[in-house]
Parts: structure tokens; sequence; C-alpha cells
């Protein structure tokens, strides 16, 4: 399990030599979205239209944040559970995505196309909310206002602990996490 | 005959407030106890930094800026109404959703109720779940359950066959509960609801949750049946945010209703770990 610091957008380079167990310190620019944006994103791309942001090397952090407080940029803001995102993830990694921050599993479809297209997916401490909001440095909403905590933000972090879950080669952290530990309740504690 | 005692519906508002500011930034002394106890027995070094997160975390939030989670729940409120008690001065669910909503918008809570179809947002959290027991006496015990979405959807009813008995209902609650894997946020509190109808046993479920953590049942059978689940669950290698331990869930609990002779039916429902709940007695 190596320790990399890494700062967005991603490359290629980037995303190679991360493994499923590595832990990444992200920072950066990484913006949110969950269900109801990548439902508004995906029908902009059907519709022919641009995304609100350029997607090529940047992360996607599957969050909806409670509101600031005033001189805070942002709120409490853990990752949301990730397979939600299963239908959109693949389509946007194909257009240059790199990276998605979230909980939980995803679907084989995103597995393969981290594999096919170079990206990641980190899984983040669900429910460490008020660690993870407490250190963002910036927020801005850049798109879908109207829709509040799901509108897209533009967020700036710092050293963001993250867990690579899904890598570029197939592998899965929460898999091999089970394996290694399953059984090991009754005999060890 | 019994005396009948008024209660003012603005004293529902107002701790029902309180509640919900509670819950949002202080986790439950047991439900941290808990998982005190489960670092210390926890042998996986990623499983510990994990918790030590978890732990940062709550402190943090105490300080009463960042709430525990971002997912500050649908407002789920069990209360218990003593049959003598009159409520006046307004509608009682009325002075609930009011305290739902001044309490989340005052604590900068996130509003999480929208409409099931066009998924827009209310802007309010309203409106709150109330499920209301009447009980004998003249008071009114209030448990306010800030359920958030995770955790909730990692949940379900299903209809067993009374052939499947105690070991099918085990089995189907363990093997519910390792595929719901890192999905839920482990480590969590496992509610189980057993008999009843269809509804029983998810209010049931739910209810289960909110149980002081690993306190087991009082019935020997159904406490016999939570130590084989907690015990086969935390087995299962998921461990905290499913990154691997032996800690996935801090305890089961299950409660038990009669049901008629033609179902078996069977809740389940999965609190987080920071599974919040505050109650008052008015």
């Amino acid at each position: 399990m190596a320790e990399y610091k890494l700062t967005t957008p991603l490359t290629d380079d980037d995303i190679i030599k991360l493994k499923a167990g590595d832990m990444v310190y992200l920072s950066g620019v990484v913006y949110t979205a969950r269900d109801a944006a990548h439902m508004r994103m995906i029908k902009a791309l059907d519709e022919g239209k641009e995304l609100p942001f350029d997607i090529k090397g940047q992360v996607i952090y599957y969050v909806g944040p409670s509101p600031a407080r005033p001189g805070r940029p942002i709120g409490s803001a853990g990752p949301t559970t990730a397979y939600r995102m299963n239908p959109f993830a693949p389509r946007l990694i194909a257009l240059g995505q790199k990276g998605m921050i979230g909980k939980g599993k995803m679907s084989d479809e995103v597995k393969q196309a981290c594999m096919k297209y170079k990206a990641c997916y980190f899984a983040s401490i669900g429910g460490a909310a008020a660690v993870v909001g407490s250190a963002v440095k910036e927020a801005e909403i850049i798109a879908y206002p109207e829709l509040g905590p799901e509108a897209v933000r533009r967020l700036v972090v710092e050293d963001m602990p993250l867990f690579v879950c899904y890598d570029s080669y197939g592998n899965d952290l929460y898999e091999m996490a089970k394996k290694e530990w399953a059984g090991k309740f009754t005999t060890t504690a | 005959m019994a005396q009948v005692r008024d209660v003012g519906v603005k004293d529902v508002e107002e701790a029902i407030y309180k509640l919900a500011l509670d819950a949002a930034y202080h986790i439950p002394e047991d439900v941290l106890e808990a998982e005190k106890k489960a670092y210390e027995r926890e042998k996986s070094p990623v499983a510990k930094k994990v918790l030590e997160t978890i732990f940062k975390n709550i402190e943090v939030s105490a300080q009463g800026e960042f709430p525990l989670c971002q997912d500050t729940g649908l407002a789920v409120i069990f209360l218990e109404v003593g049959q003598d008690v009159h409520f006046t001065d307004g509608y009682l669910v009325d002075a609930i959703n009011r305290g739902v909503e001044r309490a989340y918008k005052d604590g900068y809570l996130r509003k999480s109720t929208c409409h099931p179809l066009t998924r827009e947002n209310y802007g309010n959290n309203l409106p709150a779940i109330v499920h209301t027991f009447v009980v004998p006496g003249d008071k009114v015990k209030i448990i306010f359950d800030a359920k958030g979405g995770g955790s909730e959807s990692m949940s379900k009813v299903q209809m067993m066959k009374p052939a499947d008995g105690r070991d099918g209902i085990v089995k189907t609650v363990v093997d519910w509960v390792i595929q719901a894997g890192p999905n839920p946020c482990p480590p969590v509190i496992v509610g189980v609801g057993i008999g009843g109808d269809f509804e029983r046993a998810a209010v049931m479920a739910k209810h289960a949750t909110l149980r002081k953590v690993g306190e087991p049942s009082p019935d020997p059978v159904l406490a016999d049946m939570e130590r084989e689940i907690y015990e086969k669950v935390n087995n299962s290698g998921v461990g905290p945010a499913g990154l691997g331990g032996l800690t996935t869930c801090l305890g089961v609990h299950i409660e038990m209703e009669p049901c008629h002779i033609a179902t078996l039916p069977l809740g389940i429902n999965i609190a987080c770990h920071v599974n919040r709940h505050k109650e008052i007695v008015l």
C-alpha cells in the first residue's frame, strides 16, 4: 500500500501508478455532482450541448453538502453512495473524467470503463462529513443552482484523504479487504 | 376517571426543534461507547484509521459548526402519546413540522425531501414522518430519528415463508447486511422486525435501531438470534467504511410481534455509524 499526493487535473500517468488499497491525498479542484446533476449532464450530452465544466482530467465528488454557515465555503461534505451514479459514470469516463469520489460499490461497467479509459474510483469514508467539510478551501456553485444541495459545485480541496478503490487494472479494494478479514472476528476478537 | 392533561403543541414544536439540532451535531453516547469498544478490539490497521477518522468527525461536529453528516436525514419521529393527553393550541402534526423546518433552517442542516418523480427539492425538509402510538398515562414521549438516505436505501421488507423459520431469518438478515457492504456506512446498527404484518415489520425494524446499542432483547430466543447475526456479520470482513476489518456492525436489535398463520413478515432497517436519535418525555 503506497501513499501519493496528487493534484487535479489528473493524467494517465497519475492513474496508472495507483493500485487499489493505495492512499491518495488529493488537492486542487474537484467538481460535485450527484443523481440530479448527473441526469442533467447526460441530458445535455444527449442534446449535443456542453457540460457545465471541461470534464477532461477531472474528478467528480459524489456529494450533496449541508448549507454553508456565514464565513464558511461549505457545510459538512461526506460522500454519498456511488452506485446511483452507475448509469452515468462510464459515459463521462469515456469523455475524459479521471476519477470519482464516493462510498460503496459501483458496477462492473464502471470498473471496465476505469480499465479501458484509465480512471479510478476513490473511496472516501462515509459519514466523515464534518472532517471533509471543514477542510474544503473554496466552494462555488457553477451549474444548476435550483438543485440546492445537488447543484454542481467547484470545490478547492487540500490533501483530501482517499482510498484507491477501483484502479485501472480491474482491482477492487472492497473485495480485497473483505477477503482479507473474513472469518477473523471469531478467531481473533 | 383519569384527569386529562393539556399539552400545548408549542411545547412539542420546541422539543422537536431542540432534538433535531442535538441529533445533527452530537452523537448518542451509547453509539460512541460501542465504537470505542470496537476500536479496542479491532485488528485491521485500516479499520483503526477509519474509526479514528470517525472519532475526529464526532469531535469536529460537537463544536457546532459542521453537522455529523451532510445528509442530515429525513425527520422520523416516534411519538408515544399517553391516552390522557389533550393537545391544545393547534394541530400536533403542524407543530412537529414547524419544529423540523426551523431546526433545519437555523442549524444549517441539509434539506433532503423531494418530489419522488420530478426530484424537485422542497427546500424545507418537510414533511416529517410521524409514527404515533397511543399508550397508557398522561405523558408524551418523543423520539427524533434523523434518518439518512444511504442506510435507509439498504433496508427492506421481505415476506418470508413460515417454514423459513428462525434460521431462514438469520440467514436472510446476515446475507442482506453483508451484501449491503460499504453502502450504509458501516459499522452499522441492524434493526430487525419479525412478524406483525407488512408495515409493522418495517416500523419495528426501524424502532429497533433506536435501542441502546448492543443491549440484548429481553426475549432469550431473540437475544440468541441477535448474537448469531452479530457474529456472522462481523465475520464477513466488510469492516468500517467497507475497507476491511472486524467491525461491520455494532449491534443487532430484533423486535417481534404475532403474525398471521400464513405469513412471516421480516423487516430489516440499517442505521449508519452515527445513528442520530434523541428523545425527551413531556
